[in-house]
């Protein structure tokens, strides 16, 4: 009846993550109870949790970024702590099943469940503003992706009280993660519910492609897009391309592990390097799904606060189409020890520093757009500017690994957690935080406080050098990845100097909480009431903070790049029209959230092998769906006199240039 | 042909290639079905890599020459391309809104794809039989895995097509069940090319 689930799953002995989850169980329900005090259960219900609006959704995906980051820093800090004492004759505190779990989910989490959500939050949220259209190419699908990623997010965090996580690493390679070495339901957490949030990216991977492809404002040629909806398409191709080949892979190890199958066995002729090469023929497509999109925001916010178009746009365009072919050319420098002839890792290694040639001219370009213009030192420029120098002190080091003699001496050291550390911080993280600064008051139509947002990115920097230049340097020294105890007392000081590193970090969080607490709380000192507080160039500035439902009332007519910079310079100005046209806008859908139930209960029950509740999810899942399926009225129609009244009210109130 | 005179000849060549703004409705559920297509086949790719790599790793099992019956794949064959040809007469009649037709063309579509899964599935009770089982070596679980995904989709297929039937039955052939019946379509041509795929890889190159 309850397959593998007992009392036993719950780890009364371990303490720590009993009262972990205690805590957040109880913020938890603090937070529900303050909802439903204040009686803002049907506005949430309303508004958001059902809600298909692309700007609603991508607010969603972020915030779902923002509290899983928590989680992941916690992983985090708890690993460093835990380097920083158990050395020569300590133990530590943390025993060695548990920190194989943190270190495993720490990975997981903060690329699947941070990363993901700040990228593909983003790309939501901005993407149809900047293309001049009032919605995805399928809101209601769109909703799906967020409610499978949070689903997934869900299933993780229920790792912690209800059994166990892999403890595998987060890249759960056979043999370790086949049942002959995994028995328990760790590895099974990590497949299911990573097949589940998978299904979700994929969507919105689609959805993504077709919204920029064939929604585009009328005059918007490709040559004319903003290079934030270059990156999000090619970000987004490369979703297309690369989740499919995880989905694959996840289902192979499944199969091994419950229908005694052999791809990746021992025994049986089973090829166990055959997992990493399709695992990382995902996972280096996977590098660049997160980090072109920052490359986005950053060209967006150097330009806007240089004042001057984008250098050389066409070049940042062909540099990113370029990268989408290349990423998929390079992925066995992630294992150049696997035992390939030495030709075969030269090509690899050649390509990888290939890759490098398209990141550098992009560079370049980010230095030319700076070069004589007018640079306003705000928040989003700080973390560009860190960027740049953070960025490329992790690419220099990434052709340093994609050598393969050198590959041999540092890969699987703390050189090498270093270096990825060092990209994604300095690139994905510095990128996310650049554009939320960036695109807040567009969102909910006030700034954010510049002071905490400067605090915020000086912790940021310096939490990061603090934390892992020891990293780079101990790796050299020797020092292996994923060390429960480190037994060269000699190591110390640097563990130390890490350690306050990441407290570094965690006082940058800090800072972004009060960042947003105390902007909250001046919200109406610092209204944007002209929808334009950076003088933007893109069309997204042109409609007011925060945009109407639809967006825009009369979809922009786009003439060149960087439109709305050319309409200001024509004097065009947003006014209240003479006649509008009515339009569509589709029905907010409890589907999504509802599917989202019935997936985590079917990804559970998978889990603990409760097959008849299995197959009971999945089919709520196929009803609802099929119902879904039938149904033909999924939009409403605001009249063209409904149109005249919101649009008369909205530009009353503030004037959109 | 300049922009602009195409857009007076044929606007919907224009429209979503930035001329004339957003494409119509079902430009985009077509367009963004094909897409989602792409990512399926992708997924196949990395099943037929697994297969390629593990084809001769029989561990002393059964090798897929002795599990192949040449027969009996000729004839799936040949069902699932004749459904391909029934499938595509229906999408004609059902965007000439002749329902009788679109309805006799799906009845032969879901016969013949029925047949081939039919086939398949005694062919695979056949190896359980025999002993040749996904669990036995490593060329039968990629054998089962990437012969099983196709039939797995071809099962879905078979439920999708009575459901669209049943809404050309209940709504006749309105634009929104002409557009979820382009992408039923879309999906069971689908399917043949990646049955393609399968007999070339997997059953002739393996009865050698």
């Amino acid at each position: 009846m309850l397959g593998k689930l007992s009392w036993s799953a719950i780890p009364f002995d371990q303490p720590l993550p009993l009262y972990a989850m205690g805590v957040v169980g109880l913020v938890i329900l603090a937070v529900l109870g303050i909802i439903a005090r204040k009686g803002w259960w049907p506005y949430l219900w309303s508004e958001w949790l059902t809600s298909v609006d692309h700007k609603r959704i991508g607010v969603m995906y972020f915030i779902l970024g923002l509290v899983m980051l928590i989680r992941g820093y916690s992983d985090a800090i708890m690993m460093r702590s835990q380097q920083a004492i158990a050395i020569g004759g300590a133990e530590g505190y943390l025993p060695p099943d548990h920190y194989n779990q943190i270190f495993s989910s720490h990975g997981t989490i903060m690329i699947f469940f941070v990363a993901m959500p700040f990228v593909i939050g983003l790309m939501n949220f901005v993407v149809p503003l900047q293309l001049g259209v009032r919605d995805v190419a399928f809101p209601v699908l769109n909703s799906v992706s967020f409610w499978l990623t949070a689903s997934g997010a869900l299933l993780i965090n229920v790792s912690l009280v209800i059994g166990n996580f892999a403890r595998t690493g987060w890249m759960c390679y056979p043999p370790l993660s086949e049942l002959a070495f995994s028995q328990d339901v760790g590895v099974d957490y990590y497949l299911w519910l990573l097949l589940i949030s998978g299904i979700g990216t994929l969507l919105a991977g689609i959805n993504m492609v077709t919204t920029i492809l064939k929604l585009r404002a009328p005059g918007m040629t490709y040559f004319r897009m903003p290079v934030f909806c270059w990156s999000a398409l090619v970000s987004s191709i490369l979703i297309v391309v690369a989740f499919p080949v995880l989905t694959a892979t996840f289902v192979m190890l499944l199969l091994d592990r419950h229908l005694g199958a052999h791809f990746f066995t021992n025994d049986a002729g089973g090829n166990m390097m055959m997992y990493v090469n399709l695992f990382w023929a995902w996972g280096h497509p996977e590098v660049y799904i997160l980090i072109l999109p920052a490359f986005g925001i950053f060209s967006e916010v150097i330009a806007t606060f240089s004042g001057k178009p984008l250098f050389s746009y066409h070049s940042m365009v062909y540099a990113l189409l370029a990268i989408c072919v290349l990423s998929f050319m390079v992925w066995l420098h992630h294992f150049f020890t696997m035992g390939a002839s030495a030709d075969v890792n030269a090509f690899f290694g050649i390509m990888s520093m290939i890759i490098g040639v398209p990141t550098g001219v992009k560079v370049f370009n980010w230095l030319f757009t700076m070069f004589r213009g007018r640079l306003v030192f705000r928040t989003p420029v700080l973390f560009s500017l860190g960027f740049i120098v953070t960025f490329v002190i992790g690419g220099m080091t990434g052709v340093l690994l994609a050598v393969p003699p050198i590959d041999f001496v540092l890969h699987n050291s703390v050189f090498l957690v270093a270096h990825f550390h060092n990209v994604i911080i300095g690139g994905v993280v510095f990128g996310a935080m650049a554009g939320y600064n960036y695109w807040f008051p567009k969102a909910f139509g006030f700034t954010l406080s510049e002071g905490w947002g400067k605090a915020s990115f000086w912790c940021w920097i310096i939490g990061f050098y603090l934390a892992f230049t020891p990293l780079y340097v101990l790796g050299l020294m020797g020092m292996t990845r994923r060390l429960q105890h480190i037994a060269d007392p000699t190591w110390r000081p640097l563990l130390l100097v890490a350690e306050l590193g990441a407290i570094v970090i965690f006082l940058a969080i800090l800072c972004q909480a009060m960042q947003l607490y105390v902007s909250i709380r001046t919200r109406e000192s610092r209204r944007d009431v002209t929808g334009d507080p950076w003088n933007g160039r893109t069309l997204e500035w042109s409609t007011s903070s925060p945009p109407p439902a639809y967006n825009f009332a009369v979809l922009p007519r786009v003439e060149t790049i960087d439109a709305f910079s050319e309409m200001k310079r024509r004097g065009v100005r947003a006014a209240v029209q003479s006649a509008y046209e009515k339009i569509e806008m589709p029905r907010n859908s409890p589907l999504a959230f509802v599917i989202a139930f019935f997936a985590v209960v079917a990804g559970f029950a998978l889990i603990w092998q409760m097959w008849w509740l299995a197959i009971l999810g999945l089919l709520a899942i196929l009803v609802m769906v099929m119902v879904f399926g039938w149904s033909e009225d999924r939009q409403h129609e605001i009249s063209a006199a409904e149109m005249a009244r919101m649009e008369r009210a909205r530009l009353a109130r503030g004037r959109p240039a | 042909m300049t922009a602009t005179t195409l857009e007076k000849v044929r606007p919907e060549l224009v429209r979503g290639r930035g001329g004339g703004g957003p494409a119509s409705t079902r430009t985009v559920v077509a367009y963004g079905f094909w897409i989602f297509i792409l990512s399926d086949i992708t997924m196949f790719s990395a099943l037929f890599a697994a297969y390629a790599v593990l084809s001769d790793r029989t561990a002393g099992g059964p090798t897929a020459s002795e599990v192949i019956n040449l027969r009996h794949v000729f004839i799936e064959t040949m069902c699932l391309l004749a459904s391909s040809y029934t499938c595509g007469l229906g999408a004609l009649s059902a965007e000439r809104r002749q329902p009788d037709r679109y309805l006799v063309y799906s009845v032969l579509t879901f016969v013949l794809g029925a047949a081939f899964l039919l086939i398949e599935i005694a062919d695979f009770a056949d190896m359980a039989r025999m002993g040749a089982g996904p669990s036995r070596s490593a060329f039968l679980s990629a054998f089962w895995a990437l012969v099983g995904m196709h039939g797995a989709h071809v099962t879905s297929g078979l439920l999708w097509l009575v459901y669209m039937v049943a809404q050309v039955l209940a709504k006749g052939l309105l634009p929104h069940v002409l557009r979820r019946q382009l992408c039923f379509s879309l999906f069971w041509h689908a399917l043949d090319i990646i049955w393609v795929g399968v007999l070339t890889v997997v059953y002739l190159m393996g009865a050698r």
